[in-house]
């Protein structure tokens, strides 16, 4: 399409717009439907951008973080966590590695114990935080030796809980996307049930037009121009309301884990501003081929 | 202008029309007779391609009209006015723009011919009726303002089935008066009608042939209407 039918399809022709005569309430179920469609699709968008970023931080986080653990009588404990840090400090692929203080790991435990509970009397395991490089480390070859030299220390590198979350978000976000492209589907099938109820309902109007000269490219453009604006408008109003509602969600926190972290991060929140010209341009592929599929029928 | 070589028209359940040849020679004023279901429309048609004959060959201004798309087929519109027998208008939208709807659908810029229509108006007698809708309109208004459609893009043929279908005589004299004048400036005109007094009295105004349908065939009737 050139540039002039696509300026004169956007501003349009206002006499052309009245050969069609003017239909109530098909119209507002249009907008009603596309705006709905984009309401959905909104969300769709909020959790496949969310479940994506879960993803690919867990994923990031399986792949750097791990946990050591000393299990170790209490005497050996400070001697054992010692060589154990030496032997991080050592290993290729380790960035860091931080022992615990008994305040952080009494905090850890709070939840559970209660604040009150002296849990610094407790035999409790030392933890050691070890944060791998972009490179990674070898987790094998650091258990073997760690095996060998600190004989109470064992190694979480916390693939055995985190690993099926990554998958489970990841199935998440795939599912956010076939959902997307299944409202664009049912946007289609909508707007060409639309479209054609119009064309049939209109018949004698393309007759006359017909009989006057008009082309049927002329004729599709009223209807097409009619389904595209609405769909636009629809659309519009929808993603409005739509982000409305992802705003008003409560803030990601920790307590709340994951459920909370649904909505848009920074530019994130322009992506759904797409649907509306998305909903459109689905409108507009949709009632075109209703449109010269049903002239070409008609005599 | 127009040609039908041996033209045949069957609807399916029988011949409608047979071996009908006759040219519409520029500027020349044809009446179209027969009795009722004689195939007075379907003649009509086929010489603005609404329909395609069944048999035989339709030209219109030398371009087969069985070879033309859809919109070929609606450039030829725009060079032959129609008037229809139950008019057809958009009801929804007021007389003077269903009378301008052939330059709004050719893209002409309606500004410019703004003083055209208004003398359009004013020739069919619809300027005090111009912003009235068609279903308001009385049978003759309604015939004059197609016809007033029907010229609007200055066609170089007019047809008109049955003009003067459901007036009284003296709107159908006007209506007459209106084609003869066309015809005066040079158009060719076509009109399918079954008064025989409308053909007499336009025959002391304009040099008219008369054909007739009968018997699935066209003849030219004689003078002794």
């Amino acid at each position: 399409m050139n540039e002039g039918r696509l300026r004169k399809l956007i501003l349009g022709d206002a006499q052309a717009d009245r050969v069609v005569p003017p239909s109530g309430f098909t119209a507002q179920l249009t907008l009603f439907v596309s705006g709905a469609m984009a309401f959905l699709a909104v969300f769709a968008l909020a959790l496949s951008m969310a479940s994506g970023r879960l993803a690919d931080q867990w994923a990031e986080e399986l792949a750097r973080a791990a946990t050591l653990r000393i299990n170790a009588p209490a005497e050996q404990r400070a001697a054992q966590t010692d060589a154990a840090l030496e032997i991080l400090r050592q290993t290729p692929g380790v960035a860091t590695a931080r022992a615990f203080t008994g305040e952080e790991q009494a905090a850890l435990l709070a939840p559970w114990f209660g604040a009150g509970v002296p849990v610094g009397e407790l035999p409790l395991p030392q933890l050691i935080e070890v944060t791998g490089d972009d490179s990674g480390y070898d987790a094998q070859g650091l258990r073997l030796r760690l095996q060998a030299e600190v004989p109470g220390a064992v190694l979480d590198d916390h693939t055995r809980w985190r690993a099926p979350l990554v998958d489970a978000a990841r199935a998440l976000r795939r599912l956010a996307w076939v959902s997307i492209l299944l409202i664009g589907g049912a946007t289609a099938a909508m707007i060409t049930l639309a479209a054609n109820a119009a064309l049939a309902a209109n018949a004698q109007v393309i007759e006359v037009l017909r009989l006057v000269g008009a082309l049927d490219s002329y004729i599709a453009q009223a209807f097409i121009r009619r389904f595209t604006l609405r769909a636009l408008t629809g659309a519009a109003a929808g993603v409005v309301l739509g982000m409305i509602g992802v705003w008003l969600m409560p803030e990601a926190t920790d307590e709340g884990g994951f459920l909370t972290g649904l909505g848009f991060q920074g530019w994130g929140w322009l992506v759904p501003l797409l649907i509306p010209p998305l909903g459109a341009l689905v409108a507009f592929a949709a009632t075109t081929r209703a449109a010269i599929k049903r002239l070409g029928e008609l005599s | 202008m127009i040609e039908l070589e041996n033209v045949g028209y069957n609807y399916g359940g029988g011949e409608l029309l047979s071996a009908v040849s006759v040219q519409l020679a520029p500027g020349s004023f044809h009446f179209l007779t027969g009795p009722s279901g004689a195939g007075k429309t379907t003649l009509l048609k086929l010489c603005y391609g609404a329909l395609n004959p069944t048999a035989g060959r339709v030209r219109a201004f030398n371009m087969d009209v069985q070879g033309l798309d859809r919109d070929q087929m609606a450039f030829l519109r725009r060079r032959v006015g129609v008037v229809h027998q139950d008019c057809r208008f958009l009801d929804h939208l007021p007389v003077i723009e269903n009378i301008a709807l052939p330059l709004l659908v050719s893209g002409r810029e309606l500004n410019h011919e703004e003083a055209n229509l208004q003398e359009l108006l004013s020739w069919v007698g619809l300027s005090e009726r111009a912003h009235a809708l068609p279903p308001e309109l009385s049978g003759g208004e309604r015939q004059r303002a197609a016809l007033a459609r029907s010229v609007i893009l200055s066609p170089d043929v007019i047809i008109a089935d049955e003009p003067t279908g459901n007036v009284d005589w003296e709107m159908s004299q006007r209506l007459l008066q209106l084609l003869v004048e066309l015809n005066r400036m040079g158009k060719t005109i076509l009109v399918a009608t079954h008064d025989l007094s409308l053909i007499r009295a336009a025959k002391n105004q304009v040099q008219a042939r008369v054909l007739r349908i009968s018997n699935r065939q066209l003849q030219l009737a004689g003078a002794d209407l």
